[in-house]
């Protein structure tokens, strides 16, 4: 295997099977605290029960993704020491806070997994909040760190050489705050589809019902409110990619031929060679009005880029068209939820429902790596947009290759292990914790 | 600002090879453990680590962040000379890591137990084994930036005798780290008793590796012992602990737990000291007799400034936390044995 080739696909892999464990990360712990906080409040055993089940998953991801955290940090170097021996110096300052927010999660974690009763309870339920404060936060700096890559600040590059580096400037760079926010959502709407699909089959199943109901709702309406919110968010990240990256919108909406009043492609198939795309459905002006809030406004394409600074058009194009048709069905089942909430409680018991909320178990996560190859796939051919190619920042170190079948091997050995384990403890939920109210203590 | 920025760095390097090391130890004593006692060893062991495993571990990142964000051209000089034992580590961290969450969290303890036992004992003795390796050959001399092929390049860079013998050194002081900490977490004499002789037993295991690791200095023309003996405060430390393995062998039957464990920790700061102290401020030790070093080759003077920063005020926040949070589950235990 080609070791450019090796070295990306390894990042992708890592990357990506870190993102799912660390949004779980981020979010589980509000879930868990709104459960938590209703058992204090009601003394109803079943949220006590939602509340420990849930942080047992919690510690099975907790574990996986802080490991492969800490692969990532090691493999950014492994993998591109060239970038991170200029770039460390200058977008490290997220990742020293981080430090900081991972520890405090760390230490949170403790308390929170191993103080049942033992302490006052509402400390305990307040370190709960702090493991998820933290987290979140976590995962705001990266993304911040990242959100640099795309928008290089805090610097100047005169002659090959990194000058006047200002850290706190490369870290609020033009980017931070879109990509924040819109990964912040994505996390709250991808975990929340996630569990509340696991729960909704659950009452299809007719097990446990009521914990299981319990447990569904606090899932949804965190992921549903997210999901809600998810597309405006996508809207200002859109406006803002088009101001600081035109070349990564031009190659998310197949956009080959600078014009005015440029049509919005919907689907089709990129024909990069002849500059056109195939049976695509194509909206007068909408791309103008996305990009910059006008309809006749003029959008830049490809064609205004040096071909060996064009990022490569169909998958990213493909990513973006995944992630906004996956974005638009998780907002439409929110808003027949919502619906149903307010108006037809009815519905709320009925499959239908929950069968479309099972369908949807896995659309979060699915839109949130296809988003990943848009930004990332997108930002090609550099790793630091228009500072540093990403084929100059490899390893010298031949054979990475190898490298890359061993780690994908154990992320998948590791997935399948986390996947039987949580079906086990989900078997298991009978057993532990569906005594009648009032058998347990 | 740079120093505060260096003593962070080796203050987060020796807590982890206290922490973690007494951590990886754990599970580098299940692997020396006889079938009958594993289950009782486990069970002592999850009891002593449970709740502060994940931070012990949170040392190696703060170290890896303050070298990439301060010292880059280190971090990426050995990412690139050291990717294989590097990758093997890493390797043995997500083994070991989630082996050991699994265990615990697994809702069905069943014959998978067989399957996630042996990845965490075995991967708590190769990750400290290779952290070794790493440590070694950063200061051995083997690192070639000239170099022309692979072997030369990314092999013999950290295979040689100098680094295999730190590599079984860390391990020894793993596992006697570990022994010496659970000799004061077990409730009962038989497992005190097996406590102290595996700490006797790792410590005479350190010496032989430590005994190896001069000899094989002395064959690659490794500058170990004027590092050691070659100054003062080598010297003293070296002595200091010496003076200390006496004091705790003595105190091994009926000393308090805590000072047992202050001395075996006092004992490892010594040697992490005279070893670093020497060749401060080089960390990495080139083949050509160049050198990377912690102040020639620091980063930008504003991003020391900030991460030395961003450290301090981190630490505003996190040791109070953190020692509560040890403090909390010791004085829980005691409360429980007098109930
Ligand atoms: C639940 C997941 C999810 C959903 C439903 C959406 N997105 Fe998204 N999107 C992400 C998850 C995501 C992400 C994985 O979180 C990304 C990758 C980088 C980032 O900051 O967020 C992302 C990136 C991303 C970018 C690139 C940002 C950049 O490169 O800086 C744009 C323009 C959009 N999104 C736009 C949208 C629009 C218009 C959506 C309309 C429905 C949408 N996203 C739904
Ligand atoms: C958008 C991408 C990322 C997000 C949102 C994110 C978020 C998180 C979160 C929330 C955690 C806490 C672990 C958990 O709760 O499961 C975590 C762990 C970790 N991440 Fe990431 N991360 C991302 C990418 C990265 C990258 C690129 C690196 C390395 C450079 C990294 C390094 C780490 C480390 C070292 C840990 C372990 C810390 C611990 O033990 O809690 N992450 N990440
Ligand atoms: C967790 C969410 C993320 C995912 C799923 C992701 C995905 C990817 C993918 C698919 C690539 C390969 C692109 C290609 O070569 O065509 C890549 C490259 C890379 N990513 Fe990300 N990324 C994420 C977040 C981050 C963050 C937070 C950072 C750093 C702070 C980062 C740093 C890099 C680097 C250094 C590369 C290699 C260079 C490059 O290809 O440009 N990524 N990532």
């Amino acid at each position: 295997m080609d070791n450019f080739l090796a070295a990306r696909s390894q990042m992708a892999l890592s990357l990506g099977f870190h993102i799912i464990f660390s949004c779980i990360g981020m979010v589980m712990p509000f879930f868990m605290a709104v459960a938590h906080y209703y058992y204090l409040k009601t003394d109803k055993i079943v949220y006590k029960n939602v509340t420990k089940a849930w942080s047992k998953g919690v510690a099975i991801f907790f574990a996986t993704g802080a490991v492969s955290g800490t692969v990532l940090s090691f493999e950014l170097g492994l993998l591109w020491p060239k970038f991170m021996e200029h770039a460390g110096p200058i977008f490290g300052m997220p990742f020293s806070l981080e430090g900081t927010a991972f520890f405090i999660e760390a230490i949170a974690l403790g308390f929170f997994l191993y103080g049942w009763d033992r302490f006052n309870k509402w400390f305990h339920w307040f370190t709960g909040v702090i493991v998820g404060v933290s987290g979140l936060a976590s995962g705001i700096l990266v993304v911040a760190a990242n959100a640099w890559m795309n928008s290089p600040a805090g610097f100047d590059f005169v002659d090959g050489q990194y000058i006047n580096v200002d850290p706190i400037k490369a870290m609020f760079n033009k980017a931070w705050f879109s990509q924040s926010l819109h990964m912040s959502l994505a996390a709250f709407a991808a975990t929340g589809f996630a569990v509340a699909g696991v729960h909704a089959l659950m009452i299809i199943r007719r097990q446990n019902v009521y914990f299981h109901t319990k447990s569904f709702t606090i899932a949804a309406v965190f992921g549903c409110v997210a999901a809600v919110l998810q597309p405006l968010s996508g809207d200002i990240s859109a406006k803002d990619v088009a101001k600081r990256q035109p070349a990564k919108l031009a190659a998310m909406e197949a956009h080959f031929f600078t014009e005015k009043s440029a049509g919005l492609v919907i689907g089709g198939i990129p024909d990069p060679k002849n500059k056109k795309v195939d049976y695509g459905i194509k909206i007068p002006g909408l791309l103008s009005f996305m990009a910059h809030g006008d309809f006749s406004s003029e959008v830049t394409g490809l064609d205004k880029f040096p071909e060996k600074n064009q990022p490569p058009v169909p998958v990213t194009h493909y990513a973006f068209q995944i992630m906004v048709g996956l974005g638009m069905a998780m907002m439409a089942v929110s808003f027949l939820y919502f619906f149903a909430l307010w108006k037809k409680k009815t519905w709320l018991q009925s499959d239908w429902l929950l069968k479309l909320f099972v369908a949807a178990t896995p659309l979060g996560f699915l839109a949130v790596e296809a988003g990943w190859t848009v930004t990332e796939v997108g930002r090609q051919p550099w790793i630091i947009y228009n500072v540093m190619r990403t084929a100059d920042a490899v390893t010298p170190m031949p054979g990475i290759g190898y490298s890359f079948y061993m780690f994908t091997l154990m992320y998948f050995s590791l997935a399948a292990i986390v996947i039987f384990m949580l079906y086990r403890q989900i078997k298991m939920v009978p057993k532990l914790y569906d005594l009648p109210e009032g058998a347990q203590k | 600002m740079l120093y505060v920025v260096i003593i962070y760095l080796w203050t987060s390097i020796l807590l982890y090879l206290l922490l973690g090391g007494a951590d990886f130890g754990a599970g580098i004593i299940e692997l020396f453990t006889s079938k009958a006692n594993k289950i009782q060893t486990r069970k002592t062991l999850y009891e002593a680590i449970g709740p502060i495993w994940e931070a012990n571990h949170m040392w190696l990142i703060i170290a890896i962040v303050i070298l990439f964000v301060g010292f880059p051209v280190i971090y990426s000089t050995m990412s690139v000379y050291l990717h294989i034992p590097l990758t093997i580590m890493l390797l043995g961290i997500i083994a070991r890591g989630t082996a050991f969450t699994f265990r615990h969290y697994d809702a069905v303890k069943d014959d998978m137990q067989d399957l996630y036992n042996p990845i965490f004992a075995y991967s708590s003795f190769v990750t400290p084994f290779f952290l070794g390796i790493i440590a070694g050959s950063a200061v051995s001399g083997h690192i070639d930036l000239k170099a022309d092929n692979f072997l030369d390049a990314y092999i013999f860079s950290w295979l040689h005798w100098f680094s295999v013998s730190v590599g079984l050194f860390t391990v020894a002081i793993c596992g006697f780290l570990a022994a010496v900490f659970l000799i004061g977490e077990t409730d009962n004499e038989h497992d005190r008793l097996r406590f102290i002789r595996k700490a006797k037993a790792f410590n005479i295991a350190a010496v032989i590796c430590g005994s190896l690791v001069f000899v094989s200095s002395l064959i690659e023309d490794i500058p170990l012992i004027d590092w050691v003996f070659g100054n003062i405060v080598g010297i003293i430390a070296i002595t200091a602990a010496t003076l200390s393995l006496a004091v705790l062998w003595y105190l091994m039957y009926k000393g308090k737990a805590n000072i047992l464990r202050i001395l075996a920790g006092f004992q490892v700061t010594m040697i992490l000291l005279t070893t670093t102290y020497r060749h401060y401020p080089n960390i990495v030790i080139l083949k050509n007799g160049g050198y990377l070093s912690l102040i020639e080759h620091s980063g930008h003077e504003k991003t020391i400034e900030a991460l030395a920063m961003a450290l301090l005020i981190g630490s505003i926040f996190i040791l109070p936390a953190l020692f509560y949070l040890i403090y909390s589950f010791q004085k829980k235990k005691v409360d429980y044995a007098t109930d």
